[in-house]
């Protein structure tokens, strides 16, 4: 079972407070599907702004990442190379 | 992904030792071409006019006169750029908004801050183009603004942007503000951890904005062909970045455009977006000639990003025996006119040295009229740093604990879990602190007035996409090809990896760096990357040479290919039927190429995962003068985590640069705003930066602890150093003068004040 | 405006230029002589980018006017190698790593040979004040002031 464990905020307002998830994956892709299936807005609310840690190394693009039985997952803010991270620039002006 | 990578514990013949740079020779003797040393026929002279206001709507621009003036033959403002829409880069790299990347390239209806370009021209002469400046005329409508990052947070301040609502509260707000956004992280009960210490420390901090600095001003010429295809040579840290953010902003093709990173003159994470480029191949595409910009140094201080000015709290914990059992930061960060400050990155990094149960760090980014940020080595990290460490220096004061064996106490190690989520994994921290234990300048005596302050650090490091291509030459020798403006010496240690995985003389292999047509895509040289990353592309392409030989030698001598081993710079026979075969060296197999397939090179490009983070401790001395309120630093040495030194020199440089960005952002560095939001000290004179008769030597320590994920063990070092200064400087005025300093720039005027303060209570 | 014509030397060589009124040393030699080598990193004389020898005694090029150059000898950063062959100070940057981007190595060289040429033997809190001047962002400058000393200790030694 691949555990994914999300910030304590991201489960208040997506998962009903369940901030450890467990789910079958293979892959990073797979794991994304089926937390897709299972909470929609938590998955387009991490979005294209997350940088991934699997069992600890942290990932930018990780589609096709392996995941062992007992892979713990978390979701980061983006840390650009060299430039600010989330709520680097991700504020909404509209138009 | 996928080969383990090896970790060489032995004798290297060239990763560790100190050759000369490859563009060395070019550097000393003036050769070298930075961006405004470009020059191309018919090139024109651009300049930009930028508002004198800190805030004021546009209600018109007359260019007709300008256009007028004899020489003149280009203009643009706001209304020859697309409007784009508000959304996030998908891209897989940092968040950006291109609507404000145009915006701040140049404004649409509202200027933002002093400095804001408002149109550009480009003209037959420097003198020509700042007369058609003059000409232009704008009417603006002066609009109240504010500054300061708490005051841009009340409800009644002037508001930046009618359509920026705080993200990540809730609910979602319907009114307008400058606070942009707020994120947080939470780790097990603080509440519950505060119950259970025995001391607690709490208290504000504050830092001001700070330039990166760098010596080269930036610089662009772009050149546009009649089908369309533009050509640009800047100044920049990534040219592929350049390339995107071009396009986008000019909604052209990515493919007609081709960047050429000149020399750059630093950059420290300033040069990591676009401000002159567009502008340039706007005015080149309209005046069909080669148009070059040069920001001036004024120039570069009111419209390029600093970063962030910050209110940072913090609130730690601990039982008596220096245990820590809860933590807390808010962090207040001005983002400048656009949203975008590394406010999230100073609360996943403040506590990460630590070993901590319960912590919160709750994270705002804040707009305000002056200009947007751009990142700053180890983005966002020094200012949390500052409040944690001078937290964790009061803490041990107040325990009565030296202060580094506190910190050894809570150290992180493999397995510890951080405020931001994952657990680490091989980190080098402890050891860091006991390099600085044993040190001798940590139990060398101090005078009278002196004071000594110790403090440590934490980034990331990332990796990301990197090509790299190693070309064997007819004689055997090799040209390495990668994508990565050289900022530091990395074009040195390419070179280094390369000879060494080849196994052939470095004298052999010569460093390149290519521009956007002639090397695959590379993620900009930021993040303490290229080393890294970039190295990582460079060995696997060297493996992918390796096996190409290999397969030429076995066609050589009729054998397979699974009997062919390389070592020491040659192929070797393994088959043993009585045969005698000389090893094959490479420039034997290089150059019988043609016969056995063809030109031999390798072409690897990856997106390179498994960067190490980095962590480092500081020690600072300082002497202070009671009656002028002047601080020197009179002994300073940084220690760091640097994972494999391939080139110990360069290595030693980031953390001696680092350092000394730290002391100067710790006690001169700071923007100046007079009460019309103008910019006061523009200039190198009054924006007071270190230079050599303020310092000392800069020792450093290297402790080397291998990073599993690179097959020399390399960790980033560039951004680390950066972190733990402000603290380290700060701690030791405060042991000096007895008075905690909890704001930043210890300026004389500042020391002076709260000496002065503390000698009437 | 009619521009001013200029007699000087540079680095060893006679050299006439055109040049108008307001243009600085620095703006002839990098865009009339196409000497790139001396940078501009401020224009108002406080980083020291564009050092340069005005008769032997150093200035920084964008504080003194094109026209001004009349009459005297001028040396670049361009004219502290003979030929093909660096001067200690450079060989002594190279070999003690004293840059990382290298924009304000030309004018430490052309500071840094302006003090050795009147004081062999500078102790390390001289050169750093003659060099005060001069600014660098990458190095901390701790690099940068070894190369000089042992420079100075070297040609000390071959003179």
């Amino acid at each position: 079972m691949a555990t994914v464990i999300l910030q304590r905020e991201l489960a208040r307002r997506y998962t009903g407070g369940q901030a450890i998830l467990e789910l079958e994956a293979d892959d990073y892709s797979a794991l994304l599907a089926e937390l897709a299936r299972r909470y929609p807005d938590l998955v387009a609310a991490i979005g294209v702004r997350t940088a991934v840690a699997i069992d600890g190394e942290i990932f930018q693009d990780p589609l096709h990442e392996p995941l062992r039985p007992d892979s713990e997952i978390h979701f980061m803010p983006l840390i650009g190379g060299g430039s600010p991270g989330l709520a680097g620039d991700t504020g909404r002006t509209a138009r | 992904m996928g080969n383990e990578p090896k970790i060489f514990k032995q004798q290297y013949k060239w990763v560790g030792t100190r050759p000369v740079r490859p563009d060395g020779v070019d550097k000393v003797t003036g050769r070298a071409a930075f961006g405004a040393d470009y020059q191309l026929p018919g090139m024109l002279s651009g300049a930009v006019l930028r508002s004198p206001h800190a805030h004021a709507r546009i209600k018109s621009i007359d260019v007709s006169a300008a256009r007028k003036l004899p020489g003149v033959l280009a203009i643009v403002t706001g209304q020859d750029f697309p409007n784009l829409p508000s959304e996030v880069a998908t891209g897989g790299e940092a968040p950006v908004n291109f609507r404000h990347v145009s915006l701040n390239v140049i404004a649409r209806d509202k200027v933002l801050y002093e400095g804001h370009a408002v149109a550009a021209v480009a003209a037959t002469s420097t003198a020509i183009a700042a007369a058609a400046l003059a000409l232009i005329k704008v009417d603006y409508d002066v609009l109240p603004h504010v500054i300061d990052v708490l005051e841009a947070m009340l409800p009644d301040a002037p508001v930046l942007h009618d359509d920026l609502f705080t993200a990540g509260v809730e609910p979602a707000p319907t009114q307008p503000t400058n606070i942009a956004a707020r994120s947080g992280f939470t780790l097990g009960d603080t509440a519950k951890g505060f119950a259970e210490a025995d001391v607690i420390v709490e208290r504000a901090y504050t830092t001001q904005a700070v330039h990166q600095g760098y010596i080269e001003p930036h610089a662009v010429i772009a050149a546009m062909a009649a089908d369309g295809m533009a050509t640009i040579w800047c100044s920049s840290q990534g040219q592929f970045m350049v390339r995107e953010f071009t396009a986008k902003l000019l909604a052209m093709e990515i493919s007609n455009i081709r960047v050429i990173p000149a020399e750059i003159g630093g950059g420290f994470g300033g040069k990591t977006t676009v401000y002159l480029e567009p502008l340039a191949v706007a005015l080149a595409r309209q005046s069909g000639r080669p148009v070059k910009l040069v920001m001036t140094r004024a120039e570069v201080f009111k419209a390029t990003g600093p970063t962030s000015g910050t209110h940072v709290w913090v609130k730690i914990g601990a039982t008596r025996d220096g245990k820590l059992t809860a933590g807390e930061m808010v962090l207040k960060y001005q983002a400048g006119a656009f949203p975008g400050s590394p406010a999230t990155l100073g609360g996943m990094t403040g506590f990460a040295p630590y070993d901590m149960e319960n912590a919160t760090a709750e994270c705002w980014d804040v707009v305000s009229n002056r200009p947007k940020c751009a990142a700053y080595r180890a983005p966002g990290a020094p200012m949390a740093a500052f409040g944690v460490e001078s937290a964790l220096d009061e803490l041990a004061q107040k325990l009565g604990m030296d202060p580094i064996d506190l910190r050894l106490r809570n150290a992180a190690k493999a397995g510890t879990r951080t405020l931001y989520g994952p657990k680490f994994l091989e980190i080098g921290y402890a050891e860091t602190l006991i390099a600085a234990k044993s040190h001798p300048h940590w139990s060398a005596p101090l005078g009278p007035n002196q004071g000594r302050g110790i403090a440590s650090g934490f980034w990331f490091n990332v990796g990301g996409p990197s090509s790299a291509s190693i070309h064997i030459n007819e004689d055997g020798s090799a040209e390495v090809v990668t994508g990565n403006p050289d900022i530091g010496g990395s074009r040195a240690s390419m070179a280094m990896m390369a000879a060494e995985v080849l196994g052939i003389d470095l004298a052999k292999v010569k460093p390149m760096i290519g521009d956007t047509g002639q090397i695959a895509y590379s993620f900009l040289t930021g993040g303490s990357r290229v080393t890294f990353a970039t190295g990582k592309a460079v060995c696997e392409a060297a493996d992918a040479v390796i096996a190409q030989l290999k397969t030429r030698a076995a066609k050589l001598w009729k054998i397979d290919a699974a009997n062919v081993q390389w070592r020491d710079g040659q192929a070797w026979s393994t088959l043993d039927d009585g045969t005698d075969r000389a090893p094959l060296s490479l420039a034997k197999i290089a150059h019988s190429a043609g016969k056995t397939g063809g030109p031999i090179s390798g072409n690897v490009s990856i997106n390179a995962a498994g960067a190490g983070p980095g962590f480092g401790t500081h020690i600072c001395d300082v002497e202070i003068d009671p009656e002028t309120g002047a601080v020197k630093v009179i002994r300073y040495t940084a220690i760091q985590d640097v994972g494999c030194a391939i080139h110990p020199a360069y290595v030693e440089g980031q953390l001696q640069g680092g350092a000394v960005q730290g002391i100067g952002w710790a006690l001169n560095e700071e923007y100046i705003y007079d009460d019309k939001g103008r910019l006061q000290n523009p200039g190198f004179l009054d924006y007071r930066m270190p230079v050599a008769s303020d310092l000392p030597m800069i020792d450093t320590v290297l402790v080397e602890v291998p990073n599993p994920g690179h097959p020399f063990g390399v960790r980033g070092v560039g951004e680390v150093p950066i972190v733990p200064p402000l603290a380290a400087v700060a701690n030791a005025v405060s042991r000096a003068a007895g008075i905690r300093m909890d704001a930043l720039p210890i300026s004389p005027p500042r020391l002076l004040k709260a000496i002065d303060g503390a000698r009437k209570a | 405006m009619a521009k001013h014509h200029v007699s000087t030397t540079v680095n060893h060589e006679p050299v006439e230029f055109l040049c108008e009124t307001q243009h600085t040393l620095l703006d002839v030699l990098r865009d009339e002589l196409d000497l790139t080598g001396s940078k501009e990193g401020c224009g108002t004389g406080d980083c020291g980018a564009c050092s340069v020898l005005l008769d032997g005694r150093l200035v920084c090029a964008c504080l003194v006017l094109g026209v001004e150059a009349q009459g005297h000898a001028i040396t670049t950063i361009e004219g502290v190698a003979k030929g093909g062959e660096l001067h200690p100070i450079q060989q002594q940057f190279l070999d003690d790593a004293a840059l990382q981007c290298g924009i304000c190595t030309p004018g430490f060289i052309v500071a840094a040979k302006a003090l050795l040429d009147q004081n062999p033997d500078p102790t390390e809190t001289e050169v750093r004040f003659w060099l005060a001047g001069n600014l660098c962002r990458c190095t901390g400058y701790d690099k940068i002031i070894r190369a000089v000393m042992n420079a100075a200790a070297k040609m000390r030694e071959e003179a």
